[in-house]
């Protein structure tokens, strides 16, 4: 029998910002329609081909944009695969995340009620995250505490490529609100901070941009471990979407091999890094790594020592899609890959309790 | 004999470049006063624990203990000076000049043990390229020197005449630990404790190997060798499984990438082995050392007077043969450097 699915990472997209309109505030409305928005986001910056709106050729409904239709998201994911629920991650966060605050706090709202309504009502398989205008934190806990208590809305997204390293001071208040509500906090691709996207300058191509990922979410790790979050944050989650995992058991060697000699710098920091990061962080799978010698994989994944904390992602509709038959690598056993697929994701969020089990899959 | 592919001496005080400049910029280093390039005490804190010395580097005497320590026949000095920061050009490959000319004669005229990287300014290609001819005749720069920071990475075609350079004249280029170019040093803006920084150098690292393998310049120069110094090397085998990834699903667009990212880079790449980070366990060491599968790309470093969390022959102990162990320590430098 298959495994039952729950899809961590599934991108809708707006064909064109008017679709907020009806969800706006007079007052942002015309702003829409007379300014419209900027194009902020660091994607902006590179062609990303070889695929326009970096999607499967598959992924265009008739007259649409990929992620813009929901009976294709049916045909291609959610009856295709045996899945009991998909969080959607809304990818115009990343343009609006990056607006001016009032703007962008209006944009915020307008986009969550438009997922609502127009997505997450219409198939009782699908999740949502809370996006929230990133570069003022107290908005954003705003919005994350009114749609904190709604039943399907199961985290709260940020995006990797913020202003400021997410564990600084300036974005604790969201954190509070998100543990006010039990709700994870995603941080996913994309994003725009204004900041260089490597430590070494900008790069020229968009295969730099999209190898360049993991390095935005080591850099998000070390601060949030660093600042003290999870001191003063003792319940707060992260998921880190689509950053990759195999950095992530180097990284923590690292840290603490740095915290054992910088100890008196950071003197908030009672345990080792590693134990914070294997406490509070959760990945999701996509684009999955593939070592060239398979076992390879295992020997990583071993290293890491966080299998409770992976959470099957496909992606769905970008060109790097991991098919949730073929993705998961031979090294993982099948009681891992039965709670990579579905039980991990069920343990984190509590909201998915009412996801029905496929027919025909196993819980 | 071991070979150690990475210390340090003190930076020059500027008073010790002015017998080394031309007038202009004596008199312009006169009249500005004294001051070294913030870049140094930007990377290395004074008195953090792993800079070890102050201004992060040790005086020839300690040095020289250092080495009959170590048994050493070579070590290669790596004069971390800073000149990523400086916005006038033609000033800071005057230094450049000036800080080689200083290393010559206050270093390597008198330990014969001693190799030197060659600073340049990479940001001014045609300072870099004449500053590498100059000193191509004098075997005992054995590499130029780069930060790892830099205002772009290093596949950027803006730094194809300094590879080029540098390949021309049989020199590897070192790309190390540091690097103040103003910008923030992580992708994500300002990070608030230097631990941050120090963990999150190995970013840095990685967005250069991107940047030399997508940029085509490991292609276009078949001669370009490249070496991570102070980098640790665990990061590496992620590095290559995104790229090699990466590679086969974006090749389209970077179509002069003809090979494998992972077997270029084995081929091509060298990386220093401090700081080592070690790992809980042992047999983890051992899978980062079979993932890497490469025995060539290690270079035996102390990192000297920096001080790291363990010595190379503890945590290798076990894990690689003496055979490997030779090569690390001298073998891989003896035939990478011509020494």
């Amino acid at each position: 029998m298959r495994n039952e699915i729950v899809d961590s990472d599934v991108h809708n997209t707006l064909a064109t910002n008017d679709l907020l309109l009806p969800y706006l505030p007079e007052r942002w409305a015309r702003e829409v329609e007379r300014y419209g928005l900027r194009r902020l986001d660091s994607i902006g910056f590179f062609a990303t081909r070889p695929r326009r709106f970096a999607a499967r050729t598959d992924a265009w409904p008739a007259g649409g944009v990929p992620g813009g239709d929901i009976d294709l998201l049916r045909e291609q994911l959610l009856d295709r695969y045996p899945i009991a629920a998909a969080i959607l991650n809304p990818i115009n966060q990343t343009t609006i995340g990056a607006q001016q605050p009032l703007f962008s706090e209006a944009l915020c709202r307008a986009l969550n009620d438009f997922t609502l309504a127009e997505w997450i009502e219409r198939d009782e398989r699908l999740f949502g995250a809370i996006c929230v205008p990133m570069a003022d934190a107290g908005l954003a806990a705003a919005e994350a505490r009114r749609l904190g208590s709604h039943p399907r809305m199961v985290q709260v997204l940020l995006n990797v490529r913020s202003r400021e390293p997410l564990g600084t001071r300036r974005y604790w208040p969201l954190y509070e609100a998100a543990v006010e509500h039990g709700l994870p906090v995603a941080v996913h691709v994309g994003g725009h901070g204004g900041n260089l996207i490597t430590g070494a300058g900008w790069p020229s191509y968009y295969f730099e941009d999209h190898a360049g990922y993991p390095q935005s979410f080591q850099s998000q790790m070390i601060s949030l471990v660093f600042e003290g979050v999870f001191e003063r944050y003792p319940d707060l989650k992260i998921v880190l979407q689509e950053g990759g995992f195999a950095w992530m058991a180097w990284l923590m060697w690292r840290m603490d091999s740095a915290w054992e000699r910088f100890r008196d710098e950071v003197p908030h920091l009672e345990r080792a890094p590693s134990e914070i990061v294997r406490e509070h962080f959760w990945f999701t799978t996509q684009p999955i790594e593939e070592p060239q010698k398979p076992h390879q994989f295992g020997q990583m994944w071993d290293d890491l020592a966080m299998p409770d904390k992976a959470l099957f992602a496909s992606d769905y509709p970008h060109w790097d899609f991991d098919d949730p038959d073929r993705a998961l690598p031979s090294a993982l056993d099948a009681e891992t890959k039965a709670v990579v697929l579905g039980g991990n994701a069920r343990a984190l969020y509590p909201k998915l309790a009412g996801a029905r089990v496929p027919e025909g899959a196993a819980g | 004999m071991t070979i150690d592919c990475d210390v340090h001496g003190r930076v020059p005080t500027m008073e010790e470049l002015v017998p080394h400049l031309d007038s202009y910029w004596a008199a312009y280093v006169e009249e500005a006063g004294p001051g070294v390039p913030a870049g140094i005490a930007a990377v290395y804190p004074p008195g953090a624990p792993a800079t070890g010395s102050p201004l992060g580097g040790a005086t020839l005497e300690e040095l020289g203990a250092h080495l009959d320590r170590l048994g050493a026949s070579a070590a290669i000095l790596n004069c971390v000076f800073g000149l990523e920061g400086l916005r006038n050009l033609d000033y800071a490959s005057a230094l450049a000049g000036a800080v080689n000319d200083w290393l010559a004669a206050e270093w390597l005229d008198r330990d014969p043990r001693l190799r030197a990287s060659l600073l340049v300014k990479a940001e001014d290609p045609a300072g870099a390229a004449r500053e590498i001819e100059r000193r191509a005749g004098d075997p005992r720069f054995v590499q130029v020197l780069l930060p790892a920071r830099s205002e772009r990475p290093y596949g950027d075609p803006s730094y194809l005449p300094v590879l080029q350079a540098a390949s021309a004249a049989g020199l590897p280029v070192a790309i190390h630990f540091g690097g103040f170019t103003g910008n923030p040093p992580t992708p994500v803006g300002w990070p608030t404790y230097y631990v941050e920084e120090y963990v999150g150098m190995a970013h840095a690292f990685e967005a250069q190997l991107t940047s030399l393998v997508a940029g085509g310049a490991l292609e276009r120069l078949p001669d370009l060798r490249i070496v991570f110094a102070e980098s640790g090397f665990a990061w590496l085998p992620s590095a290559m499984w995104r790229l090699d990834k990466e590679w086969r699903g974006l090749w389209r667009e970077i179509p002069w990438v003809k090979t494998l990212p992972s077997e270029t880079i084995r081929e091509r790449v060298s990386v220093t082995v401090q700081p080592i980070d070690p790992p809980p366990e042992r047999e983890q060491l051992a899978h980062v050392i079979e993932q890497i599968d490469c025995e060539r790309m290690l270079l035996f470093s102390s990192d000297f007077p920096h001080v790291h969390a363990a010595d190379f022959g503890e945590a290798f102990a076990g894990i690689v043969d003496a055979d490997f162990q030779r090569a690390v320590v001298a073998e891989n430098a003896r035939a990478l450097y011509g020494l």
